[in-house]
């Protein structure tokens, strides 16, 4: 029998579970936490490009989820785009600031990355908040219909709202880890991985650090922002709660919870901490307790993460 | 010009409670390349145990007495279980505990105390003082002049005494200061308490002009690192100005363009500092030992 890659498997697990969960469903409403769970998975896979595998860290990725979700809402009513398109100005936009704020900074020293970023965030939100003739201020906007459902039911395909975006959200995130995981094979990515062991050591063996980090910054943008653009999508209603400091520390908590390095690992760390809340009501009083306290203990004992570390246990013993 | 002088005293005032969070960076910075996030939250935890120890009925000193030594304690516990144990991990594990303490320190002042905006008296009453046809809160002179002995302070014992020496050798090299007798554990722990009380001491200063509450200490934070930044990291005296820089930058944005986005003031100061200087106003130029 061919022996699987790494890649292949990753991927038909996610698929598998994608397709297999929902016949376990006992009502319509978990399909809208389902496909919460992509959309939160589609941004940390970019946090496992940016923070995993070139081992650079943001603070403010939230600002870009904002701007694509924002974009969604602003774009189909100020500039005539259809939803979908006003998806891709978001990620275009997104993937241009990143590229001019990455740019001085990722020259630098890693904390250098984060304490701009985690400015960029504030000052996005602080956009958001304060220019309510465009943003409707802190209490958010309404958002076009994406139309792709009606289209789909033309032909033939009758889904409910919530199965549609479970499905729809399912493939996002199956592209997007495909994406991050024929990253991981290619040159750029092994030079990403090279940077994180070290950096001085890749500078010398010929690879543009500061470029290579900044692909990966940029591309991590992009994530975020259409994650956001989803969200937005699916909820056809957006509040700037989503470009807050608490959700670029939601990211990165899920990452590293699960497993910075490894994409499955990540999506499986934002599955713990999406169903978190939904499972324990009372988890909102404590959430920013328990987020501080989960970053602080994966980093001082599980390094790498909770879904690396027990696949490592579990093949020790088998050999 | 009065218009001016009133923008000058604001900036003076909220630039020295960055100065002093931007000389608490320095201290752990020095002491052990690890940039604290939780620095912020330090400046709120003075101003919020200070409050609840005031509202239970303790009088004022008291009660920024034992808010500043319960922070330093909390400075010191941070740097035991959640610093001490990862050492040696990469920068980005030591950004995520940090930025982690914050958070937590964030929930826990949420659960012990409240989501309130809260205050106390001012030392010197409310009056204020006319300059040059401006005015000025006596509190603003509590808080300034608490920077600059705060920072005569540091002077004198990293300059003047044998554990200030210490210290400074240990950033210097930890293992050649271990090879000569210093204690190097201690020597962290006295850095993170000095850092923490002092941040506690900025908070009791500032609160009753700036307010507190439990979310306060992210923006401390960024603006005390852009302070730190902009004056060389790692400086103290570049600290101390850059503090002060922020604070009228600040300051003269909100008086001149606008009061919204005067919070956008230190993030663009950032960018401009990390894109022309890097290594700040006063920093040498860094290499790195491989």
């Amino acid at each position: 029998m061919p022996r699987l890659t790494a890649k292949s498997a990753t991927l038909l697990v996610l698929a598998a579970l994608i397709a297999v969960t929902p016949f376990f469903f006992p009502s319509g409403y978990y399909y809208r936490v389902g496909a919460l769970i992509f959309v939160n998975g589609l941004a940390v896979t970019g946090i496992v490009i940016l923070t995993g595998y070139a081992g650079q860290i943001s603070l403010g990725h939230a600002g870009f989820a904002g701007i694509g979700g924002y974009a969604c809402a602003l774009a189909p009513t100020h500039l005539g785009l259809h939803p979908s398109l006003a998806v891709v100005l978001g990620a275009a936009i997104s993937g241009v600031l990143a590229y001019l704020v990455g740019r001085p900074i990722l020259r630098l020293k890693g904390y250098y990355l984060a304490v701009a970023t985690l400015g960029f965030g504030i000052l996005v939100s602080m956009v958001l908040n304060n220019e309510r003739q465009l943003t409707g201020g802190p209490d958010g906007i309404a958002v076009p219909e994406l139309g792709l459902r009606g289209l789909l039911k033309d032909w033939g395909l009758d889904l409910t709202n919530g199965q549609f975006w479970y499905f729809f959200c399912g493939i996002a995130l199956l592209i997007g880890a495909w994406i991050a995981l024929n990253l991981h094979q290619s040159p750029s990515g092994r030079a990403l991985r090279a940077l994180h062991g070290s950096e001085i050591a890749a500078g010398t063996v010929g690879i543009d650090v500061a470029r290579v980090k900044l692909q990966a910054f940029v591309i991590s943008a992009v994530y975020a922002s259409v994650a956001g653009s989803l969200v937005a999508l699916q909820n056809k209603f957006i509040t700037p709660d989503v470009a807050g400091f608490m959700h670029s520390i939601e990211m990165v908590t899920m990452a590293v919870l699960g497993g910075a390095g490894s994409v499955l690992g990540a999506i499986f760390g934002a599955g713990i901490l999406t169903l978190l809340p939904q499972a324990l009501t009372v988890f909102a009083e404590y959430e920013q307790l328990v987020l501080g306290l989960v970053m602080m203990l994966v980093m001082i004992f599980l390094r790498e993460g909770l879904l690396p570390s027990v696949l490592r246990k579990l093949r020790g013993r088998g050999e | 010009m009065s218009e001016l002088l009133q923008f000058l005293f604001s900036g003076l005032t909220v630039g020295a409670v960055y100065a002093l969070v931007a000389l608490g960076f320095t201290i752990i910075y020095n002491a052990s390349d690890v940039v604290n996030f939780a620095q912020g939250e330090f400046v709120m935890l003075g101003g919020m145990i200070t409050w609840f120890a005031h509202a239970a009925g303790l009088p004022l000193p008291l009660a920024a007495l034992i808010a500043i030594v319960a922070t330093a304690a909390l400075g010191v516990a941070i740097n035991k279980l959640a610093i001490e144990p990862a050492r040696g991990a990469p920068v980005v594990s030591l950004i995520i505990i940090t930025i982690g303490a914050s958070v937590f320190l964030q929930g826990a002042a949420q659960l012990v105390f409240d989501k309130q905006i809260h205050s106390f008296p001012a030392f010197s009453g409310d009056t204020p003082l006319r300059i040059g046809g401006a005015t000025i809160q006596p509190q603003s002179l509590w808080v300034i002049g608490g920077a600059l002995v705060v920072f005569a302070g540091l002077w004198l014992f990293f300059t003047r005494t044998l554990l200030g020496r210490a210290v400074l050798a240990t950033s210097n090299n930890r293992l050649a200061a271990q090879l000569v007798g210093i204690n190097t554990n201690f020597v962290m722990t006295l850095s993170f308490a000095l850092s923490a009380g002092i941040g506690a001491l900025a908070g009791v200063l500032a609160t009753p002009i700036t307010l507190t509450a439990y979310n306060v200490g992210i923006g401390f934070a960024l603006k005390g690192f852009a302070g730190a930044m902009l004056g060389g990291m790692g400086n103290p005296k570049g600290a101390l100005a850059g503090g002060f820089l922020i604070g009228l930058i600040e300051a003269l944005t909100a008086g001149y363009l606008s009061s919204t986005y005067k919070e956008a003031a230190a993030f663009v100061v950032i960018l401009l500092v990390l894109f022309f200087m890097p290594q700040g106003l006063f920093g040498r130029k860094s290499t790195e030992r491989v």
